[in-house]
């Protein structure tokens, strides 16, 4: 029997499910279980039917066969769940975002703002951006070390295992089940899960390092590493809890007050430093000098900046928690730590911009290497912003407030989704055997739909957040506070009418790249004109400016 | 030298590492200057900070920093200096009867400022922000009053609340239910007869009907030509402002099963001098008599 292993143990692990839905402690956990067991019952009778998951031979547009020796499988599978749970995560953006523009729009009660809220930042950081880094990194790592993945099917565990988890996270989420911690909102059973398969992950691609055949280790996999190795430190501390019953759904954190929170926003801060800088600075490194072709600007410089930016982003977490209970002397520390965390930040943008030197033509003919471009602009605009939002006489402003929001969708949108969408269409006609894209006038087309929404998004976050900053601290001539927090938040209605538009024009961007590339896995081509026009003669290139 | 020339860019002339992954190399460019001073300055500037404020843990408590700083001590500080601010103008307040406040400006502008504060706290969740009301909860920006609307009667309900069961000085009253009363055809005409007081009945026979229904069930409370009565606490039905909807069904749905509203009295909560200044801020919107 094929999959033979994998169907008991996937069978053993349906049985433990549907004992847990019998002994389940509260309403919440059984329903959760019964997700769980038919997802597992689901995989199983998949895996006993003996569906082959290689591509079909006698497909019509087959798999061009390639020589590469290297582990693609995962990869394909993680480029696919990307733009899937891209396109999740985005809509579900929207759907928030109507939501807070039309409050009839709560379906109770698992529709509800405060359930949908975490649906579409797991959503996006980690199903969107989790499925980008895991694929990308184990594409990556194989390349700069010409060594196949270590581990035989444990890749494939990795990227199963990780669905499982997102599905669990999520539907969870709309069973109300969380532990109210920001970006860590599952409960102990699923964070246990997670934790599994991320040490996988650690054992898959540090064991791909140790295997390697080149003598040095490539910086993107230095970035890599550091995100995969950070992580699993800061889930397993922040997650520490005790739950109330092993059938339960319920768990009860091993700190409180103050310590507690001071906890959250060393992992949430991180889980922005690592997971969303680090993470994508490695796939910055790999993608960006493939596509434009030329080398990395400077060598000392990725040294330098890595190993600043990791010291120093660990420590930054206190200005989450500034003007709190949190003792003055930690606030200033997460202060100051963010001050200086914006140089090393920007080596990243200095050494991503400075590779296109020599090679800047490109913007005009390439639109991946505009998206790639453009990425790194909002990389360096939200690493400036973020420093400057962590000093306190700032923070006092802005915190709590739509600024927040936008500052995060500026790198989540502009960073984090733009570099991912560019490595994305570098990955797939090379991942699925094709000479090009099915189309490049519509990444175009993307491009700027995607670039539009970032920025209306992100204007009309600014504008509200400081609007409702000042509101909230608007005193008249006797000294006593204007609005009411209702007339601040009614205030609010027009921009998120508008910031719901960014949304959607993002939101369709993606659409287009799901269809681009879906058209491209199966081998289409369109037939259309190469962007820049036809190539000019030698001669009038290289004739210098008048 | 062979191996230096190899490893030479030929784009930018720099050299590279001569490491090659993939096909990606690395320049050996120096790391920018202004990069490394503008680093450097921001440490040099958190050291600073870290000196002049609060910052290093130690083993049972952190460095104070040579300012002093402590955010506690500075919200405290302000809402000191706040308070002693405001001292006198408050104790005035809370000495002063009503009227000599509202005929003293500087008091009268402190206290309606005050009294708007206050209010967006805790009013403005039934009142809503700009106190105009919402559908059985009054608007407080017109000219009618349940209760009255002098500065003393505003004050009255605002510190005893309306039908709240806290506090033994409440308003009260209870509109009974008259449907145990009246048959559905009476309720009707009483309806149309009310509704015929501000515009067009349905039906002007069952107006005319409704008139000498209305004298005998209701006008005690409601007043012979239904203008109300604040003594009760008994709505104007005369002037085309509505609690619990315009509609004859209504009106005769109120007239069956009354419902009465309950306001909170805030006098035992927020203290005298702030339910003054609620009173004047009240009194400024417009509607006061």
């Amino acid at each position: 029997m094929k999959y033979g292993t994998e169907i008991v143990v996937l069978a053993l692990a349906t049985f433990a499910a549907l004992v847990a839905v019998a002994m389940a402690q509260d309403v919440p956990f059984q329903q959760h279980v019964w997700i769980l067991f038919f997802v597992l019952l689901g995989t199983v009778i998949v895996l006993m039917r003996n569906t082959t998951f290689a591509p079909r031979q006698d497909a019509a547009i087959p798999l061009r066969p390639h020589a590469s020796a290297y582990m693609d499988g995962p990869v394909r599978y993680g480029t696919v769940a990307t733009m899937f749970w891209g396109v999740v995560g985005f809509l579900v953006g929207v759907v928030v975002a109507l939501q807070l523009a039309y409050p009839d729009l709560n379906i109770e009660p698992w529709f509800n703002f405060g359930r949908m809220r975490p649906l579409h930042t797991s959503a996006v950081v980690f199903a969107f951006g989790g499925n980008a880094l895991i694929a990308t990194s184990f594409y990556v790592v194989q390349r700069t070390c010409r060594a196949r993945l270590f581990g035989g099917n444990l890749a494939w565990f990795v990227f199963w295992g990780y669905q499982l988890f997102i599905v669990m996270a999520a539907t969870g989420y709309l069973l109300g089940i969380t532990q109210s911690r920001e970006y860590a909102e599952p409960e102990w059973y699923v964070d246990l899960w997670l934790t599994i398969v991320w040490v996988a992950y650690l054992l898959v691609f540090l064991g791909t390092i140790v295997r390697r055949k080149e003598p040095h280790i490539y910086v993107a996999n230095w970035f890599y590493l550091s995100f995969i190795v950070t992580i699993a430190m800061l889930h397993v501390v922040n997650n520490l809890a005790m739950p109330v019953s092993i059938f339960g759904s319920k768990s009860y954190s091993l700190f409180s007050g103050v310590q507690d929170a001071l906890t959250q926003w060393w992992y949430g801060h991180n889980a922005v430093g690592f997971f969303l800088t680090a993470g994508f600075l490695g796939m910055m490194y790999y993608f960006v000098p493939k596509q434009v072709n030329r080398p990395v600007y400077s060598y000392r410089l990725s040294i330098i900046h890595f190993w600043a930016l990791i010291f120093l982003y660990i420590w930054a977490g206190p200005h989450h928690l500034h003007y709190t209970a949190l003792p003055d002397w930690a606030q200033t520390l997460g202060m100051v730590f963010s001050v200086m965390l914006w140089m090393p930040s920007w080596g990243g943008m200095i050494n991503g911009l400075m590779t296109l030197s020599g090679a800047w033509d490109k913007l005009r003919t390439d639109p991946i290497v505009r998206m790639m471009v453009l990425a790194i602009a909002f990389y360096g605009m939200s690493t400036f912003e973020g420093p400057m939002m962590s000093i306190k006489a700032v923070n006092s402003l802005s915190h709590y407030t739509d600024w927040t929001i936008g500052h995060v969708h500026s790198g989540a949108l502009g960073w984090v989704g733009m570099i991912t969408f560019g490595a994305v269409y570098f990955m797939v006609p090379k991942l699925w055997g094709r000479p090009r894209l099915y189309s490049l006038r519509l990444v175009t087309w993307h491009f700027w739909l995607a670039t539009l929404g970032i920025v209306v998004y992100a204007a009309v976050m600014w504008v509200s957040g400081i609007q409702q900053g000042l509101m909230w601290r608007e005193y008249d001539d006797q000294g006593f506070l204007v609005y009411s927090f209702a007339e601040t938040v009614a205030a609010m209605y027009p921009y998120y009418v508008v910031r719901a538009i960014g949304g959607l024009l993002f939101l369709s961007g993606a659409l287009v790249m799901a269809y681009n590339i879906t058209m491209t896995i199966l081998g289409y081509e369109r037939e259309e004109e190469p962007i820049g026009g036809q190539l000019a003669s030698p001669e009038s290139v290289l004739k210098p400016a008048e | 030298m062979s191996d230096t020339e190899k490893n030479i860019d030929k784009v930018s002339g720099v050299a590279t590492t001569g490491h090659e992954w993939d096909g990606i190399r690395e320049l050996d460019n120096p790391i920018p200057r202004w990069w490394v001073w503008t680093f450097y300055a921001t440490i040099i500037w958190s050291i600073g900070y870290t000196v002049a404020y609060p910052a290093w843990p130690l083993i049972s408590s952190a460095t104070s920093g040579l300012l002093g700083y402590s955010s506690r001590q500075e919200l405290t500080a302000t809402l000191d200096r706040v308070a002693a601010d405001q001292a006198d103008l408050r104790a005035a307040i809370g000495e002063k009867p009503l009227e000599e406040i509202l005929a003293d400006e500087t008091l009268r502008r402190f206290a309606a400022s005050a009294g708007a504060a206050a209010f967006n706290v805790n009013c403005s969740q039934c009142h809503g922000s700009g106190a105009e009301g919402s559908a059985g909860y009054p608007n407080l920006n017109d000219d009618d009053w349940l209760w009255g609307g002098d500065i003393e009667a505003i004050y009255q309900t605002i510190a005893h609340g309306v039908r709240f069961t806290g506090d033994a000085e409440t308003r009260f009253s209870e509109m009974p239910p008259f449907g145990d009363m009246l048959s559905a055809q009476e309720t009707q005409q009483i309806a149309a007869y009310v509704a015929s007081l501000t515009g067009d009945p349905s039906d002007d026979a069952s107006a005319t009907a409704g008139a000498p229904l209305f004298a005998d069930n209701c006008a005690a409370c409601h007043g012979e030509d239904g203008t109300g009565d604040q003594t009760f606490g008994a709505p104007n039905l005369a002037d085309a402002i509505w609690f619990y909807g315009a509609t004859e069904a209504d009106i005769a749905a109120q007239i069956r099963k009354p419902r009465h509203g309950v306001m909170p009295g805030w006098q035992a909560r927020l203290g005298k001098t702030t339910v003054k200044q609620l009173s004047v801020y009240v009194h400024s919107l417009g509607g006061a008599e």
